[in-house]
């Protein structure tokens, strides 16, 4: 059925047509939608990588003199070669399932990505990446103009948010994308058993499928309820999913533990979205002991744990992983052993399909604003890649979409060739 | 309008204080309410009264220093203070000046970090509050003032390294978001601006104090460092100080203090300060689906700005506008989650209830106490809608209804004979937005399913429940 609802979107309410699925065809739908075919996974680091502790410039005297207390001694870094500027990088020491992704041609490491001006807010920062415009940070976000291109009527669980609020990438304009942090608690209760919880059910769904257009917040949390309801006991199946191995207990490796479960029970989830956080680290970065080598520790063991888990299931080859965050930082570490808000960041890409290697030029660090690596008077990085153009080769080559249409302009020359 | 001035300068309303303000002309209710220093706070005695609702202790109660502990004692402030605007607006403020707990703990460890979060003054060593109970006690008072001790508060100190900010390399952790959020907004300031605030406040420090010997007996507290100062001149865009220059002189160490009080004084009263938080408290608490009029805002704007930054001067504006009061704002905000929580447990009774019952559905819906995601607070408005979300609000009813299922039943005896009287009955305790045709006929439905009216004792506690749990667990409650 279709029907004419509003999407609220941060800072505006737009009008649009909105085609969603009756509940008891989605199972269907969702087979017919994709069950088995590619999807994406976006990871994003919440807080703003410090991408010269991620990959590690070791050959770079300017490096280790603009740290001297949080850089990442060239012994330990995991050696990844050098890049076509003739620089030699490694990953963090913590990243060893990365390496080995690396070292099998499967992960692509793209440098200093980008854009103008970049925002050293984290707020506005995320929203840019999220909608993929720098000139605006409002409105709908990149991967929701994806889902909005993909045939009616929709399957509410063509996209699968992760984390509690909608984030700006996953913004539509006529698919409202379910958040399910834990399959497990996606279930309905009831203060009765037996019959009357069912009657329960049955008027709360009845309630909540009434979309009337004059009352268009109640429309729209309506609707929001009825893709909960509808979608239940799909959600529950994940729920039962066991892993070929032992995911961290982490909420990251959780997460990532519940997107293996929906791909192996063919949800057809086409996007999905898991964040992991605390990387805003102004003071005590530590990258050897303390807080970033947690940080790396996290993803390491989450993404490894994730990989193989997907290797074992023969589901590698339809799956793309892309590692984001909203800025670097500075090049120089503050007075308080950490680093503030940057530009220039680092991606990552991993996958079955994924050409592996190290893309781009690391900049050099010299602190000379005659440097034209730098920018900021030579306190931050300068970028090199627009992040626009990963977003182009992701939409263009793996999922079979438009990027000029959706990204609004051709980002696809020079785009890093990642698939 | 009594229930709707109550929901939005509180938490709504029991039937109890319905009746407490039913002959008391609005302006009264809305004066009493707004001048809440004139009533005594001694809610915090009623905690383990079997009248008031419960709290759950893990051995004692240790509200001071157990995390735990203080989420429920500033629930249980929420369910029964006389005092439910200043609650109302330490709940903004903490949005506002967004601090997590898991950070300060983390740092300092659970006791210090309670303490530094909520510690209750008269409770504590060293009579140190802690940052919410700041925004109790300063809630209404001026901005600049407020703001100058936020960026003394421990807990903001550690939550944005201030107390690790020193002149050799300053960062630049707080004096960014103190323009980007506390105060003026993106776009009205530069990274030069950014640069020269870090530097303003290298040396405002924390050190530990009081008896040293266990973390019950020490606090931290608020130092400036003058070692750690940078006494250079620092120049901004915008004026800074009292004769319009935009640059603070260079000073001795030991008066280097003074940077940072000029920087705050300067930016609580520059005009998209004034404008951001009329914006704010206009959203909060008249209407997140309606544009404020600009003559509105501009008139907060100028009677904050010309009452050295009075709060209070602002709200007084705000509350006796028409726009407080009009029908069409009614129902024009999504409900917080603690809103939800304390507001349900009001309208369906507390016997027999601990708020700790709420602790996990809160998480689920996304806001837990002392715990916004990051600095720029929680998500508001649609943002609080999410399937994972409505699924924590409707299951958060359901527990509620189902623990007090005997009280709704006995309740309800009166509406025994027909869906329609019980329904109605309903409908005067809970109060969601008006009910939607369909609804109403979803509800009226339900009732009938499965028994022949008038119902059983049986019967009817499962209908008051289940009926119960329906309208809170209806979108149409989701507004407030």
């Amino acid at each position: 059925m279709s029907f004419t609802r509003r999407q609220f979107v941060k800072g505006g309410v737009t009008a649009f047509t909105f085609g969603f699925a009756a509940p008891q065809f989605l199972s269907e739908l969702a087979l017919a939608q994709g069950g088995g075919s590619r999807n994406l996974v976006v990871v994003y680091l919440n807080g703003g990588n410090d991408a010269l502790s991620t990959l590690v410039p070791y050959g770079d005297p300017d490096y280790y003199a603009r740290r001297p207390t949080i850089a990442v001694p060239a012994g330990q870094v995991l050696q990844v070669g050098t890049d076509r500027g003739g620089n030699i990088l490694g990953l963090h020491p913590a990243l060893t399932g990365l390496k080995s992704v690396f070292d099998g041609g499967r992960l692509a490491i793209i440098q200093r990505t980008g854009y103008v001006n970049s925002s050293r807010s984290h707020f506005q920062g995320f929203d840019i990446y999220g909608t993929a415009n720098p000139n605006n940070s409002q409105g709908t976000g990149w991967l929701g103009r994806y889902l909005d291109t993909l045939p009616s009527p929709i399957d509410p669980l063509v996209g699968w948010n992760t984390t509690r609020e909608t984030p700006r990438p996953l913004v539509a304009r006529t698919v409202g994308v379910p958040a399910i942090t834990s399959p497990a608690t996606y279930s309905f209760a009831s203060p009765n058993a037996g019959a009357e919880a069912g009657f329960e059910r049955t008027a709360a769904t009845r309630i909540s499928s009434h979309l009337p257009a004059d009352r268009p917040h109640l429309s729209f949390v309506n609707s929001t309820t009825q893709a909960a309801l509808g979608t239940l006991d799909r959600v529950a199946t994940v729920a039962t999913y066991r892993p070929s191995l032992t995911y961290p207990g982490t909420g990251f490796g959780q997460a990532l533990q519940a997107v293996a479960g929906a791909m192996n029970r063919q949800i057809g989830t086409k996007v999905f979205w898991v964040s992991t956080g605390g990387y805003d680290t102004h003071a005590n970065q530590n990258p050897i002991n303390g807080a970033y080598n947690t940080l790396m520790l996290t993803v390491n063991n989450g993404l490894s744990s994730f990989y193989n888990d997907l290797r074992n299931q023969g589901l590698l080859d339809s799956t793309l992983i892309l590692i984001f965050s909203e800025f670097g930082r500075r090049i120089s570490e503050n007075g308080s052993q950490g680093t503030d808000h940057g530009a220039a960041g680092i991606m990552m890409a991993l996958g079955g399909q994924v050409r592996g290697g190290l893309y781009g030029t690391a900049g050099r660090l010299r602190n000379d604003p005659g440097n034209p690596d730098v920018e900021n008077n030579a306190i931050d990085v300068r970028h090199e890649t627009d992040f626009r153009a990963v977003y182009a080769r992701v939409l263009d080559e793996w999922l079979g979409a438009n990027s000029s249409a959706i990204l609004g302009a051709d980002f696809r020359t020079g785009a890093p060739a990642i698939l | 309008m009594l229930d709707h001035v109550l929901r939005r300068m509180g938490f709504g309303a029991s039937q109890a204080e319905l009746d407490k303000f039913a002959r008391v002309p609005l302006v009264g209710v809305i004066g009493h309410l707004l001048n809440y220093e004139r009533v005594p706070d001694g809610i915090d005695a009623k905690i383990n009264d079997p009248n008031y609702v419960a709290v759950t202790t893990r051995g004692q109660f240790q509200p001071n220093t157990v995390i735990n502990d203080a989420r429920q004692r500033w629930l249980f402030r929420m369910v029964h203070s006389e005092r439910p605007l200043q609650e109302k607006l330490a709940l903004f403020w903490h949005h506002h000046f967004a601090t997590a707990y898991s950070k300060v703990g983390g740092t300092f460890g659970g006791e210090h970090g309670t303490k530094m979060m909520d510690g209750k003054a008269s409770e504590v060593a060293g009579s140190r509050r802690g940052q919410i109970q700041l925004f109790r006690d300063m809630a209404t008072g001026r901005f600049d003032e407020l703001l100058i001790e936020v960026a003394k508060d421990p807990a903001m100190l550690i939550w944005l390294d201030g107390r690790l900010n020193g002149r050799a390399r300053p960062q630049e952790n707080f004096g960014r978001e103190l323009m980007e959020l506390f105060t003026t907004g993106v776009g009205h300031y530069t990274e030069e601006d950014v640069h020269a605030a870090a530097r303003v406040f290298t040396g405002w420090n924390l050190r530990l104090s009081g008896d040293r010997a266990s973390a019950l007996t020490s606090y931290y507290e608020y130092v400036y460092n003058a070692n750690q100062h940078d006494p250079t001149a620092k120049t901004f865009t915008f004026p800074v100080m009292p004769d319009g220059s935009r640059t603070i002189p260079a000073r001795a160490a030991a008066d280097g203090e003074q940077d940072g009080i000029d920087l705050i004084r300067a930016l609580a009263r520059r005009p998209e300060t004034a404008e951001r938080l009329a914006r704010k408290f206009y959203a909060f608490f008249v209407s997140e689906f309606s544009a404020p009029p600009d003559a509105l805002i501009s008139d907060m704007r100028e009677v904050y700005l010309n009452n050295d930054t009075s709060i209070r001067a602002m709200l007084v504006r705000l509350f006796t506008s028409n726009e407080f009061l009009d029908p069409a704002n009614e129902y024009s905000r999504y409900i917080w989650p603690v809103e939800y929580v304390v507001k349900a447990i009001k309208e369906t009774g507390w016997t027999g209830l601990s708020v700790d019952a709420a602790m996990t559905p809160l998480v689920n819906m996304g806001q837990q106490l002392y715990e916004p995601p990051d600095v720029n607070g929680w998500p508001l408005g649609p943002e609080w809608i999410s399937t994972a979300s409505m699924l924590s609000r409707m299951n958060f009813s359901a527990t509620l209804m189902a623990n007090q299922r005997f009280n709704l039943q006995q309740a309800s005896s009166s509406a025994r004979q027909s869906p329609e009287a019980l329904l109605d009955l309903h409908l005067k305790r809970f109060t969601p937005s008006p009910l939607a045709d369909n609804t109403r006929a979803a509800l009226l439905d339900y009732l009938r399913q499965g028994v022949t009216w008038p119902v059983t004792d049986a019967q009817l506690a499962n209908k008051a429940s289940g009926l119960g749990r329906l309208i809170v667990g209806s979108s149409e409650y989701q507004f407030n």
